[in-house]
């Protein structure tokens, strides 16, 4: 690194004390890239947290309807969270293609990734169009308005991450591994993994929470 | 085909919002007429709505900031009218058009004007107090923008297509719920803070980025300016409550539009929910606001009296634990709401341990005043100033902390005058000492002092006489939001509330007087040096205006009061400096890729308040095809030769160097 540690530079500072670390000047394009994406997933999490909040404030207020243990399919839950860390997985996979330029390991990697999230995708919606056929939509009762917007807000998440990683797929086949768009590649990578954190929340709070009560 | 929009939605019946719609919309149409005629579109178009430089941008939230100042301070003078006149009768205006504009006035002072002065300061000198090239984010920055643009844009539409929230600024539920709202106003304020919001939000990743991971060589982080650290605090702060405000209006647009039931009085939903998530985000809201404000200050304050700021470290720690603390006390502003002695308690105190951070920065600011040698420049004049209104706001609002005088006072007039009291004396005084600080900065010239001072002046005695009535009908019972009353005792404050603000609306006239003046001797106020107040920091290190590219070179910083050091040992003057060799500099390019999306979420958002969705999808797929568009050009930066770089440079040296020398003969 190069981070100096002088004595000279610090006698202009009149608070100095001790050695002072030089700052070395503005960090390079990846790493500040990487680092005003990371901020934005913070942001984001913050934001999954107000819903979470909700889902633990509205999860008891069934108003007569279901509670969480009648209309969670344990099977269903696993299929999808099998789904999910296994694209993780793939997407890691692709990530370190990128690295590498190696091409078809990275389309590979994310088409497997694409897949595994449409299979999740479907899956939800076949779970919430079942449950508003039985007449358990979202605005039955507050729990199952919380519930229908946590889980359908990481769906959304989702969807986005798909439609965001055809496009990669696309830039990559255009423009190859260029500086910018393995930028992207990165942050898209990192989107991805969050939304796996977000779902290992969503599974324990929702699902299993909901199954137990 | 058009939803739920058709004629009935223009207020034909109400002649006050009409007429003053029809006066807007010449005025735009004429300055658009003039802009096109006179064939400066293009000018306009590449220099400045396309424009991804930070300066550029900051100009534009300003100029945005300032043009809402006038619509929220016209719906301001109206309300006073209102309350001098509506003495047991019903005013001049009918109560849903009030409840309009009290709703209309707190959004718009908060988010439309509050939000972008700062947000644009932060962008025009933040950049170059780090002695960097840009922000981290250049094109991100412009969507953030004229997002900003676009949510202010939806709320003046309502002024004339139909109506806005009647609910008050935070569209408290169940009043905001579709049983209770059903007209578009809620709508109108949701949909415009969220995508405003969206704006906001990247604003605050910009600039933390920017502080964090882009400051020049040598400048640690105790030796960054304080406006550095006011401004990391307070984008800190907005990426981490600004998602709160997304999530919970989402939430209240989920009920509103698909019947879920967050906030509903039936089915489980729960309100004080979301009292609890509004004021999460409400209160460092306020902090977000004023923590630049104090910045502003504690680089005007220590420029002005020709000292380094006071007690630096406490100053950052001053910053930091507010920064904190503001996330804990969201709860006083439901003190009544039944949540316990104990809860009121312990959120009472919290309440109060703030005033201990700003306590230390208010006797640090007062610390470098003694022994200096104080210059009453304008901006010096908006700090004292603000020391004095903003000690009055601030022991109110410990008042306020205490829960059992909460009791009494809350949702009262004294409260509406406790938080004018630093929303005014913190944020807009602020506001204006930046103001008038950095626009030699901006555009090259100084602003005419004796306006200046005049419109001090005029503010300062006109805000103590509009808003000390304020407290004082508040204990004697009146509340807020009020349409008429009955209470003979009210009455003289009312008017003399009134008169106040006819001295404030004198305040701004010389405002607006003082930019007309000062252009047209712009000649004669010229700044060539690029360091018209004798200042500290780096972005007096440039010229005014500074080039595109900021600096020639990368600022070497060796100490606090970078600039200020360098003056010291005359580097800038020195031989050294035309040793060095001048190098190409990349800068980002011009980028429409801001307008184009903000024109789809204008497109978007209309849609979505008056249930188009055919629309609806065309501004979606717009604004994603935008950013594809924009992620598949292949040259994003261009590049500055040497030579050019050199001759910009040498210009504004030469003048530096002259005046030194002209100092030196005196």
């Amino acid at each position: 690194m190069a981070m100096i540690a002088t004595a000279g530079h610090a006698q202009a500072d009149p608070h100095h004390i001790g050695v002072v670390i030089e700052h070395p000047g503005p960090a390079p394009k990846r790493i500040v890239t990487a680092y005003g994406f990371w901020i934005f997933l913070l942001s984001d999490i913050v934001m999954f947290s107000c819903f979470f909040a909700a889902y633990a404030v509205l999860a008891g207020q069934t108003a007569g309807g279901p509670k969480g243990s009648e209309i969670f399919e344990q099977r269903n839950v696993a299929i999808e969270t099998v789904c999910l860390l296994l694209s993780s997985f793939t997407c890691g996979m692709a990530s370190i293609a990128a690295d590498m330029r190696n091409r078809f390991w990275f389309y590979l990697g994310m088409s497997v990734t694409c897949a595994l999230g449409l299979i999740f995708l479907a899956i939800e919606f076949r779970e919430f169009a079942d449950l508003v056929a039985r007449g358990f939509g979202p605005s039955r009762s507050a729990f199952l308005t919380a519930f229908f917007s946590l889980v359908g807000c990481h769906g959304l998440h989702v969807s986005a991450g798909v439609l965001w990683l055809l496009t990669m797929m696309a830039q990559v086949f255009a423009k190859g591994f260029r500086a910018d768009v393995l930028r992207r590649v990165m942050c898209f990578a990192l989107f991805w993994h969050a939304l796996d954190i977000v779902w290992v929340g969503v599974f324990s709070v929702v699902y299993l929470l909901g199954s137990g009560a | 085909m058009l939803g739920k929009l058709d004629w009935s939605a223009i207020p034909f019946d109400q002649p006050i919002p009409l007429v003053a719609g029809a006066i807007v919309l010449v005025a735009i149409l004429g300055v658009l007429a003039w802009v096109v005629v006179k064939g400066h579109l293009p000018y306009l178009w590449h220099e400045w709505i396309t424009s991804v430089d930070h300066k550029r941008i900051g100009v534009m939230y300003i100029l945005l900031a300032s043009v809402m100042l006038l619509r929220g301070g016209s719906d301001a003078i109206m309300m006073r009218i209102q309350q001098a006149v509506a003495y047991q009768s019903q005013g001049y205006l009918p109560p849903e058009h009030y409840n309009q504009i009290f709703s209309a006035h707190g959004t718009i002072m908060i988010f439309f004007v509050a939000m972008p002065f700062v947000i644009g300061l932060m962008n025009l000198v933040v950049p170059l107090q780090l002695g960097v090239r840009d922000v981290a984010f250049p094109t991100l920055n412009s969507v953030g923008f004229w997002l900003t643009a676009t949510g202010a844009l939806l709320v003046n539409m309502s002024l004339v297509i139909g109506e806005f929230a009647r609910t008050g600024w935070l569209a408290f539920p169940p009043l905001s719920e579709l049983s209770y709202s059903p007209g578009v106003g809620v709508d109108y304020y949701a949909w415009s803070l969220q995508i405003s919001g969206v704006g906001t939000l990247v604003a605050g990743i910009n600039l933390v980025t920017t502080v964090l991971k882009l400051r020049t060589k040598g400048m640690n982080y105790l030796r960054m300016p304080m406006f550095c650290w006011t401004t990391l605090a307070s984008n800190l702060l907005i990426v981490a409550a600004f998602p709160i405000l997304t999530a919970t209006l989402a939430m209240l647009l989920l009920d509103r539009y698909l019947g879920f039931h967050f906030f509903t009085n039936e089915a489980g939903g729960n309100v004080m929910m979301f009292m609890n998530l509004i004021w999460a985000w409400g209160h460092p809201e306020v902090y977000i606001l004023v923590l630049p404000a104090f910045g502003i200050f504690s680089e005007v304050v220590s420029t002005f009296s020709g000292k380094a700021l006071f007690g630096y470290r406490s100053m950052v720690l001053a910053t930091m634990a507010i920064c904190v603390i503001s996330f804990m006390v969201w709860l006083h502003h439901f003190f009544t709401m039944g949540a316990g002695p104990d809860v009121n308690a312990i959120f009472g105190i919290a309440s109060m341990i703030i005033a201990i951070p700003t306590g230390v920065k208010i006797y640090n600011w007062l610390f470098t005043m003694y022994g200096g040698r104080i210059r009453f420049a304008t901006p010096m004049l908006w700090s004292v100033g603000f020391m004095v209104t903003f000690i009055i706001g601030g022991l109110t609002g410990v008042l306020l902390a205490v829960p059992p005088a909460d009791f009494v006072l809350h949702n009262s007039m004294f409260l509406v005058a406790h938080f004018h009291n630093v929303i005014i004396g913190g944020v807009l005084f602020g506001a204006f000492a930046g103001f008038e600080y950095w626009f030699p900065k901006a555009f090259g010239f100084r602003l005419d002092e004796r306006w200046g001072k005049a419109a001090f002046w005029f503010t300062f005695v006109g805000f103590f006489v509009t808003f000390m009535p304020l407290y004082i009908v508040g204990m004697l019972g009146m509340t807020r939001r009020m349409q008429h009353y009955d209470v003979a005792a009210w009455r003289p404050w009312m008017i003399v509330a009134a008169i106040g603000m006819a001295v404030l609306t004198i305040g701004v006239i010389c405002q607006i007087v003082q930019l007309v003046v000062s252009i047209r001797n712009r000649e004669a106020l010229r700044d060539r040096t690029g360091d018209p107040w004798d200042g500290r920091s780096l972005e007096w290190a440039t010229s005014s205006p500074p080039p595109v590219f900021n600096f020639a070179f990368n600022p070497d910083v060796r100490g606090e009061d970078a600039y200020w050091d360098m003056k010291a040992r005359a580097q800038q003057q020195s031989l050294e400096h035309d040793k060095r060799e001048y190098r190409d500099i990349e800068m980002p390019r011009n980028s429409p890729t801001g307008f184009v999306c903000a024109f789809f979420a204008t497109i978007m958002g209309f849609a979505l308040i008056w249930h188009i969705w055919w629309m609806v999808i065309l501004g979606g797929l717009g604004a994603w095809a935008t950013f594809v568009v924009f992620a598949w050009r292949d040259h994003d930066e261009y590049v500055i030769p040497a030579e050019e770089v050199a001759a910009v440079d040498r210009v504004n040296l030469e003048e530096r160097r002259s005046l030194v020398s002209m100092a030196g003969t005196v």
